[in-house]
């Protein structure tokens, strides 16, 4: 019974456009008309309405076009007889809620700009569960993960379940899968938000359970999100209103979930949702829109049980998703990466400056080892009360007719991350400085040490089982066999770290190109050298060369780099011929070794951005960490949004944080010492190496040189400064010939 | 035939129609016996009275020259071996059938074309600011054909791009379009429009229009006594004639209309004899043109108008169309429909019609006999349009002073009313009709104004829920059960799934039948075609004009190839086309500007082809292999839908979707190989 649908959704379009007005018309009696509008730290405006109608709302002034946007989309009544067609009403109509959602919470930023917390994660304590929009720093970050598919899509869940438990379990199962949950909207005051904190669950951006707010109107903030994604990965220029919803529909793979009793603004913002191919599952007795069309498969489907929910949605949806299966006691799955043990919920830990933590692969003979073996060596976790240390050594034997000892530590730097993901443990650091933290919750479940050895042993063969045959692990927790190890892995350490260090771009043939990003930015190839890592910090080229063995026809081709173009500006025949190929003809060369001309393209997922400043003489680079502004005119956000989507912008290029202290980093425009300004964050993190390769380049008090925020955000604030220090870069040639 | 007519000889044919056996409408069966009681003779009478021509019938009789008429009858059974039949100049019964059919092509394209002349000079003068009561209403769709006609709708000031001059584009378009009837030199701009698929078969076989009048003139000579006597050589003419009809006058008829008069947007309306009120003043307007009827519908809603008919005691003005000038009001301004073509002479019957006012083509010079038994004034208003008896009147109709003109037509309809006897009798019965869907409008409904794309009515047909499209369209014919064939044919197509689009005298039987709404999706269609009509809101059976319209259905088959996931070409999807109860020169041309276009085409009734066997064949089976095409025959109304069916079958398995779709569950890695967007 479409009707009903479309009669309701278009009764819920009328009263939220109506009552969003008289919103607006009380915020103009408020404030001058010329007030700032906005969501936090973003350069996308209000997004849905900047990407859709391409309509910069920057003032309350600026709100007066898109609410006649909305008012004019509202289309007639649906008669109950002999009524005329109204799927294109029912879907403009939703339109039309939406634009008048997005206005509302921009109103609500500016009347009560503390009803949101701008942060990732909740605060409790204060009350403050309600995150609003993702600014562009967490939609950048989290963005990366939907690019490269360790977030597969999201599901937003409006409403509240009939309980908490209900709540835990579907919310559960959604994380299993890897999805990211965004909440938003009341059901009777009740929300899953709340939900979810009395059984215990933690939310917030780090677990991917995303608490927007409370009202269906935060449900804007979802799509804020996916296309921006759109925008700033996929390329899609604002105001293609038609490109934006395809790539939607096509690439982000997101839909509702209505628990609970789906009322008239509910209706409108569900039909808004299918404008973009998101489908709605509800577990209550709506009427069903089931033919195909503007979704991918259902539109509306209703009476879903609460236990069938999260398969019947990724169905609908038409998402494959695959769950980690492994034999622990606890849940499992790169949703809990971003989970923490807090100190009330401590039950011990291992490394941390508490006790030594190390960790280490090394390759073996294949008779040497069993596969699938995990011997702990010394006292377990159930032996500790809680509160207690004990000291851990991690040592990974892989062996396998594929496997070389370049891989080793490829694998080894999996073990953050897998640790991480066992709901209720965490894992910092790497090598001998990690850090591991075990939480009650998972003690009760029955969490010990071998746990994880079974999770590095499954994981390790599910990705990498194409290198290597046997794998088996050791835990030690005995002080001696610890020492031992730390001993040993600090000697293999040094002798990687050697062995890369000297790698050169001259010295291999080939590269490796990385398209993993062509999900959601089709124009875009990176291509990795040596000594040009990949941009999104992510990959260097060991890396692309294991994926590469792993799966021969995954991202990571092989490139020849052929003929030497341009050895300053690092361009190779090769390089251009695949570039051209794989980003189908949309880019036919780029510079490795140049900001100035024909720079390498990016997705929009680089780590840092660097641009020009030509009253210095040099150039500044920022990290998407970093959202306060930078002396060439734009933040991080404004200049990713000016330069993504895969398109060669002279002037600017996306590198990683690694990359800055290569040899090779902008090379051909004059290399590190060209560098004037940086966030002070990113000089601090990369001090070490930032002071190693100054020395290499005979300026070894380079680091206090460079400017950063605290000297100015402005060239004319910085410039005396670097004229003070005597910064290399002022008396290079000019930046700009 | 000849069987039967010997048989009804011996038993002495009845003197007036069965009002039963003449028609499947209760408002049609019961004005036939009003009329019989009332001693006025109609169509369905002389229908019974008068049979075809059986050689006319099949087409083999030659009268183009003084040496003939030639009649050169198949013999029963059909001929064996070699063909020996020829007229006295030799011509062949192929030459003969095929000269007779391109003849008729000629008269059908020369009628639309002709219309769409008409249209076309109101808007250069509108363009021109030469006449006042017309104005440009949809904008839009003006600049968006202007790229069509190569006329810019931007220019480019000191370098920066502008919008251009919105009158400028107008006049280009017009003098552009008006030019297609007589250029000199190329090729019709509309053809490109086309699939380029089909455009470039038309290209190969050599049958790319010249001009509109061009095609038209060649095939009056071709046919002439001793000129073109190959039967292949004068299908390749029909065709090119055709396709100036369907993608050049009716197409340029359609698309000006549209600018001029508004895009049809859904609306809902009524449908029958019932419409007529006799409280008020009753005119209804007959014929073809919107030109005309645009400026009676707007005179009619004045309110000094209304005022003045209420003056005279009525209680208002009850406006109705007949045949396509009905179409037209209908779907832009929902106007009802007071009935088909075969209803026109029981409209002056009910003896509530206070006036008829008819401009061209499917005009029964009857009406002037019937009119002269009631009061009503039967007033014709086309130059190229009169009628000999003296009870009509002639109010010559002139853009350039619309308004007036109408004006005083409807002036006379209301001092008519006065004059009514006291014999009104108005069958009630009526049926509520929803219409309007243009190419443009039905992009919109199919997913609003940000996803408006026919790919939601192909997703559809890919998965099944939809079987087909079918385009049924066409006349009445007295020579067959008025409407039954129209009705059985549509509600067994939408039985089985597929959806209809309909036009012309179709289109008004199905909403007389209440299959133009909504609710009828539930009632007649399968389960697939009923979910999808559910969930977009829309009657099984879309209506899309008007018979000059018929060119909306070549541009809506032109978007769904489009939209990807059907084939490249026309020819690939799973259509069909049908005209159950034809009878005009006009349908002849339509059936073969969609035959060669790439529809399988199917007629009712019987085609006069079927004396000439060889020239039949090559019609109904040839043609495919150079347009993928071709024409059909089938009297039968199931048998003639399930030939459809069938042709939408065979297509479905050549597209591969003839098994049901499989969910398909996408990974990251398909992700990554989708194409750029």
């Amino acid at each position: 019974m479409s009707r009903l649908v479309a009669f309701a959704a278009i009764q819920g379009g009328y009263n939220i456009v109506s009552k969003v007005e008289g919103k607006y018309q009380r915020a103009l009696e408020t404030y001058n008309a010329d007030t700032k509008v906005g969501f936090p730290n973003t350069a996308y405006y209000l997004p849905v309405i900047y990407s859709l109608l391409g309509l910069k709302v920057e003032t309350l002034e600026d709100m007066k076009k898109p609410l006649e946007v909305a008012r004019k989309l509202l289309p007639p009544h649906v008669k109950g007889k002999n009524h005329l067609p109204y799927l294109g009403p029912l879907l403009d109509a939703g339109m039309a809620a939406l634009f008048a959602f997005e206005i509302e919470e921009a109103i609500r930023y500016l009347e009560d700009p503390d009803f949101y917390l701008f942060s990732e994660e909740i605060d409790q304590e204060a009350g403050k569960i309600w995150l609003g929009a993702a600014d562009d720093t967490v939609f950048r970050k989290r963005g990366v993960e939907f690019v490269d598919g360790s977030a597969p899509g999201f599901a937003a869940i409006v409403g509240a379940a009939p309980d908490p438990e209900t709540a835990k379990m579907i919310v559960e199962e959604y994380q299993r899968r890897s999805l990211y949950i965004f909440l938003a909207a009341n059901q009777n005051g009740t929300t899953v938000a709340e939900q979810l904190l009395q059984a215990g669950v933690q939310i917030g951006w780090n677990t991917r359970i995303v608490p927007f707010g409370p009202d269906i109107s935060s449900a804007i903030f979802a799509l804020g999100f996916a296309n921006r994604a759109a925008m700033a990965f996929g390329g899609i220029k604002a105001g293609d209103y038609n490109k934006m919803l395809h790539y939607n529909k096509d690439r982000i793979y997101a839909f509702v979930n209505a628990l609970g009793d789906v009322n008239a603004e509910w209706a409108a913002a569900a039909a808004g949702c299918v404008n973009w191919g998101f489908p709605t599952l509800a577990d209550t007795d709506i009427p069903e829109i089931l033919p195909t069309g503007i979704c991918t498969y259902e539109h509306v489907v209703a009476n879903v049980s609460h236990e069938e929910m999260v398969q019947k949605s990724v169905e609908i949806r038409g998402l494959k998703v695959t769950i980690s299966q492994i034999d622990i006691p606890c849940s499992f799955g790169p949703a809990y990466e971003g989970e923490r043990v807090r100190g009330a919920d401590l039950h011990c830990q291992m490394g941390g400056g508490k006790t030594q933590a190390t960790e280490l692969v090394k390759m073996a003979e294949m008779n040497e080892i069993e596969d699938g073996k995990v011997n702990v060596v010394g006292p377990d976790i159930k032996e500790l009360k809680e509160g207690e240390t004990l000291p851990l050594g991690i040592f990974v034997q892989i062996a396998g007719r594929e496997f070389q000892t370049d891989f080793e530590p490829i694998i080894e730097r999996q073990i953050h991350h897998l640790i991480n993901y066992i709901q209720g443990v965490m894992h910092i650091g790497q090598r001998d400085i990690s850090w591991i933290r075990v939480s009650k919750q998972a003690v009760e479940k029955g969490f010990t040490l071998k746990d994880i050895g079974v999770v590095l042993h499954a994981k390790f063969h599910q990705d990498f089982g194409a290198i290597f045959d046997k794998a088996e692990i050791t835990l030690y927790t005995k002080q001696e066999d610890v020492d031992e190890l730390t001993k040993r892995a600090r000697a293999e350490y040094k002798m990687r770290d050697e062995r890369v260090e000297k790698m050169r771009d001259e010295d291999v043939e080939i590269y490796y190109s990385c398209t993993l990003c062509q999900s959601f930015a089709p124009n875009h190839v990176c291509t990795v050298s040596p000594e040009r890592t990949g941009l999104c910090g992510a990959y260097n080229w060991m890396d692309c060369k294991a994926s590469y063995e792993i799966n021969p026809t995954g991202p990571n081709q092989p490139i020849e780099k052929g003929e030497c173009l341009d050895p300053k500006l690092g361009q190779w025949k090769g390089v251009n011929e695949f570039v051209q190929k794989a980003s189908r003809g949309a880019v036919d060369h780029y510079n490795f070794y140049s900001m100035v001309i024909d720079p390498m393209t990016t997705c929009g997922c680089c780590e840092c951005i660097a641009a020009m400043l030509p009253a210095c003489n040099g150039v500044m680079t920022v990290n998407r960490d970093y959202t306060g502004e930078t002396p060439c005119g734009m933040k991080f956000t404004t200049l990713a949004g000016v330069m993504g989507g895969g398109a060669s912008s002279p002037g600017f290029v996306g590198h990683s944080k690694f990359n800055v202290t290569q040899r090779k980093f902008i090379k051909g425009d004059g290399g590190l010492l060209r560098m004037v300004w940086m966030p002070k964050s990113l000089k601090d993190e990369i001090k070490e190496r930032l002071d190693k390769r100054g020395e290499e380049l005979g300026y070894p008090n380079l680091y206090d040189m460079i400017a950063d925020e605290t000297v100015g955000i402005t060239e004319e604030e910085i410039l005396p400064f670097l004229q003070e220090k005597g910064h290399p870069a002022l008396n290079m040639e000019p930046l700009v010939g | 035939m000849a069987v039967e007519t010997k048989a009804k000889k011996v038993e002495k044919a009845p003197k007036v129609a069965d009002p039963i056996q003449s028609s499947i409408d209760p408002a049609t069966q019961e004005m036939i016996k009003r009329a019989q009681e009332l001693g006025i003779e109609t169509v369905f009478d002389r229908a019974v009275t008068m049979k075809p021509c059986n050689i006319g019938m099949q087409g083999i009789c030659c009268k183009n020259c003084a040496m003939g008429p030639c009649r050169l009858p198949l013999p029963k059974g059909g001929i064996e071996g070699e063909d020996t039949r020829k007229g006295l100049c030799g011509a062949t019964a192929n030459t003969i059938a095929a000269r007779n059919f391109a003849r008729m092509v000629a008269g059908g394209a020369a009628a639309h074309s002709d219309h769409g002349r008409c249209v076309a000079e109101v808007f250069l003068s509108v363009a021109r600011g030469e006449s006042h009561d017309y104005k440009i209403k949809d904008r839009e769709k003006l600049l968006d054909l202007a790229p069509h006609f190569d006329v810019a709708t931007t220019v480019e000031v000191d370098g920066e791009v502008k919008d251009r001059n919105f009158d400028e584009v107008a006049v280009e378009v017009a003098e552009k379009a008006l030019n297609e009837w007589g250029r000199a030199e190329g090729e019709l701009y509309n053809l490109k429009r086309a699939p380029a698929p089909l455009y470039e078969k038309w290209k190969k076989q050599g049958v790319c229009p010249r001009n509109i009048d061009r095609e038209i003139v060649e095939i009056m000579h071709r046919t002439h006594m001793g000129v073109d006597q190959d039967y292949k050589n004068l299908v390749k003419q029909c065709s090119r004639a055709a396709i100036a009809d369907g993608w050049g006058g009716s197409m340029l008829a359609t698309d000006l209309q549209d600018i001029v008069f508004g895009t049809p947007y859904p609306v809902q309306g009524e449908a029958n004899l019932g419409v007529m009120k006799e409280d008020h003043v009753n005119i209804i307007v007959h014929g073809h043109e919107p030109v005309l009827s645009e400026m009676i519908v707007a005179m009619c809603q004045k309110p000094e108008i209304v005022e003045y008919a209420k003056s005279k005691g009525a209680k208002g003005i009850q406006l109705s169309g007949i045949c396509c000038t009905a179409n037209e009001i209908f779907q832009r301004h929902g106007i009802p429909y007071a009935g088909t073509f075969l209803q026109q002479e029981l409209a002056i019957i009910t003896g509530a019609c206070d006036a008829m006012v008819v401009d061209i083509q499917c005009i029964f010079q009857n009406l002037a006999n019937v009119a002269k038994c009631f009061h009503t004034k039967l007033i014709t208003t086309h130059p190229i349009a009169r009628m000999e008896q003296d009870n009509v009147l002639h109010i010559e109709f002139d853009e350039h002073h619309a308004l007036e003109d109408a004006e005083r037509i409807v002036r006379l309809a209301i001092d008519n009313y006065s004059n009514r006897g006291a014999e009104v009798m108005i069958p009630q019965h009526k049926s509520v009709a929803i219409g309007g869907f243009s190419v443009e409008s039905i992009k919109y409904h199919l997913g609003g104004t940000f996803r408006g794309t026919y790919y939601t009515l192909n997703d559809n047909i890919i998965n099944g829920r939809i079987r087909g499209i079918a385009g049924v369209v066409g006349c009445n014919n007295a020579r067959t059960r008025h409407n039954e064939a129209h009705i059985t044919v549509v509600k067994e197509l939408i039985k089985n799934d597929v959806i209809v689009l309909t036009t012309g005298c179709n289109g008004i039987a199905c909403a007389m039948e209440g299959l133009l709404t909504p609710e009828a999706a539930s009632v007649y269609c399968g389960p697939g075609l009923a979910e999808v009509c559910e969930t977009v809101g829309i009657p099984p059976v879309l209506h899309l004009g008007s018979c000059v319209d018929n060119s909306r259905i070549l541009l809506a088959a032109t978007e769904v190839v489009k939209a990807g996931g059907l084939g490249k070409d026309i020819c690939d999807l799973p259509a069909a086309g049908s005209a159950p109860e034809w009878m005009s020169e006009k349908a002849i041309s339509i059936g073969h500007y969609f035959v060669v276009s790439g529809v399988y085409t199917i007629f009712g009734y019987h085609l006069p082809v079927e004396g000439a066997p060889v020239f039949q064949k090559y019609l109904f089976e040839e043609l495919e292999n150079m347009y993928g095409g071709m024409w059909d025959l089938e009297a039968d109304p199931i048998k003639h839908a399930r030939k459809m069916i069938a042709h939408i079958d065979k297509k479905r398995k050549e597209l591969g979707i003839d098994k049901a779709r499989e969910r398909v569950l996408m990974s990251m890695e398909d992700r990554m190989k989708l194409e750029s967007a």
